[in-house]
């Protein structure tokens, strides 16, 4: 039901953890299936995503896509990043089960979540 | 080490000497049984061998027994079969909040056929009250449909008291026993059931085949039409090798019942007590009143799935409690009716074990789920602020 690459970041998740004096934090709640995953970005002068780690309550779709959404945003302007969809993600993933699409939702939802924090604090 | 197979209540593998029998059915006797010619005449009387062996094991009659393509098709003819026959003398069903969803979803369909359906909660353990069974008896109640034993959780439910309150009330006991035989003596009589389904595959027989217990004089309405095959109540060319393999299947579950309940019993505790060493680990069903394989344990701030994955790389076959996996998204029905929080019944994961199973591989699963749970906690945005550990 899931593609070798989903399995490959589910046993394997690259920046997973917490992070020390991140520059933006997002924490986002899945109402349909209750997966929750926070996101910790470090952010440099010029905008850049240097640094990106997760957390993540969920299904093997939920942390694969998570850690499938770190490496896809790290080195990226926060205005890149903030575009980045759940279907991009998916997709990268070489596809998730049509009953799980949703998953993907969770890490870009946090991520959003992450940059808008950073952004308030730099206003 | 070899891969891991701890989901028996899934399927089990297929016993040799039930695939030993089943061969010539898939070779040189090929005939039909309703055939009157020798080729069609040998294979019936395979048959019907197969059947006074089911009804002998199972303390029932012969002409008691009606092959099925499983324990799904034999609830739905079961319930929606006796509900029809009985619509002029009442239309209440009484059925539980843990039923499979062979017996759940069928309940409901009759609902919407204008059947009134009665859904009992259970205790924590998942047991049902068999006086809140008597309590929801009504003039109007025809059927009574409740679990042998649970298919997540492994809780035996009080099936021969809730017979008697059925007995005395004049109301037709159809039990689910796919996950009980096997694995429990099942016995028609003690029971006091009218109505029974079991399947082949739970017990290493074959897929595909299983049987409905129907007590002489019960009336249950045919839902094939078709051939007259099984007293015109199933028409459709009875899948033989499968009932050959099934009968096979069963006399040497039967045969080992004793040996088999209580080795697997001792693998179970050893399994469970080591996963209640972890912390903030607990187990779901009843303490007692369990199936001999039956292991479900909620972690908390981690989720079934992901567990069940990460186990799968260390080469271990377990089940999730959370359907996430099965593809809908809300938790268990099962661990919800005992009325536990959502987050627990999402960090459930069974392990069902069977006849092949050994210590070496209980210790081994013990050592990879402690790795999986750490590592998996390590990750999960709940445990996050439970401080170092």
């Amino acid at each position: 039901m899931y593609s070798d690459k989903v399995m490959e970041h589910f046993n394997n998740p690259r920046n997973v953890g917490d992070m020390e004096n991140p520059d933006g934090t997002g924490e986002i709640g899945n109402v349909r299936c209750g997966d929750i995953t926070k996101v910790f970005i470090k952010v440099n002068g010029q905008g850049i995503i240097e640094d990106i780690r997760f957390r993540t309550f969920g299904c093997g779709a939920a942390i694969a896509s998570s850690s499938m959404l770190t490496e896809m945003v790290k080195g990226r302007h926060v205005e890149e990043a903030v575009k980045i969809t759940d279907i991009e993600v998916a997709d990268n993933l070489g596809g998730l089960p049509p009953q799980k699409l949703h998953c993907s939702n969770l890490a870009a939802d946090a991520l959003k979540a992450a940059i808008k924090d950073y952004q308030d604090r730099q206003k | 080490m070899d891969r891991i197979y701890m989901d028996n209540a899934a399927t089990t593998p297929l016993e040799e000497k039930a695939l030993e029998a089943m061969m010539p059915f898939l070779k040189e006797n090929y005939g039909n049984p309703s055939s009157a010619h020798t080729f069609g005449r040998e294979v019936r009387k395979a048959v019907e061998e197969t059947r006074e062996k089911m009804a002998f094991l199972l303390g029932a009659k012969p002409e008691e027994i009606y092959f099925t393509s499983g324990g799904t098709e034999a609830d739905n003819m079961a319930i929606v079969g006796a509900a029809r026959a009985l619509q002029d003398r009442g239309n209440h069903i009484i059925t539980t909040s843990v039923e499979h969803h062979a017996v759940l979803d069928t309940c409901l369909a009759l609902q919407e056929e204008g059947f009134e359906v009665t859904v009992l909660p259970v205790d924590q353990h998942g047991m049902v009250d068999p006086d809140d069974v008597r309590d929801a008896l009504q003039d109007n109640t025809i059927l009574i449909s409740v679990m042998h034993a649970n298919n997540e959780v492994g809780t035996i439910q009080p099936v021969e008291e809730i017979g008697r309150a059925a007995r005395e009330s004049n109301v037709l006991f159809h039990i689910d026993a796919v996950q009980a035989v096997g694995n429990l003596p099942v016995n028609v009589e003690t029971l006091n059931v009218d109505l029974l389904a079991l399947s082949a595959h739970k017990f290493y027989g074959p897929k595909g085949v299983g049987l409905l217990y129907v007590r002489e004089g019960t009336k249950v309405n045919r839902l094939t039409h078709g051939g007259g095959q099984e007293k015109g109540m199933r028409a459709g060319t009875e899948n033989i090798p499968g009932i050959i393999g099934m009968g096979k299947a069963m006399e040497l579950a039967y045969s080992q019942l004793e040996e088999n309940t209580r080795r697997m019993e001792s693998l179970r505790d050893r399994l469970i007590q080591g996963c209640l060493e972890m912390e903030e680990a607990k187990l779901n069903g009843h303490p007692t009143r369990r199936l001999p394989g039956n292991v479900n344990v909620s972690f908390e701030y981690i989720e079934g799935e992901a567990l069940l994955l990460s186990l799968d790389f260390k080469g271990i076959a377990a089940s999730s409690g959370s359907a996430c996996s099965s593809g809908s998204m809300n938790p268990s029905h099962v661990l919800m009716a005992t009325g536990m929080s959502e987050q627990t019944a999402r960090g459930a994961i069974r392990f069902s074990l069977g006849r092949h199973n050994t210590v070496e591989e209980i210790d081994y699963t013990l050592q990879a789920v402690k790795e999986s749970v750490d590592k998996l906690r390590s990750m999960s945005s709940l445990y996050q602020g439970k401080g170092e550990r």
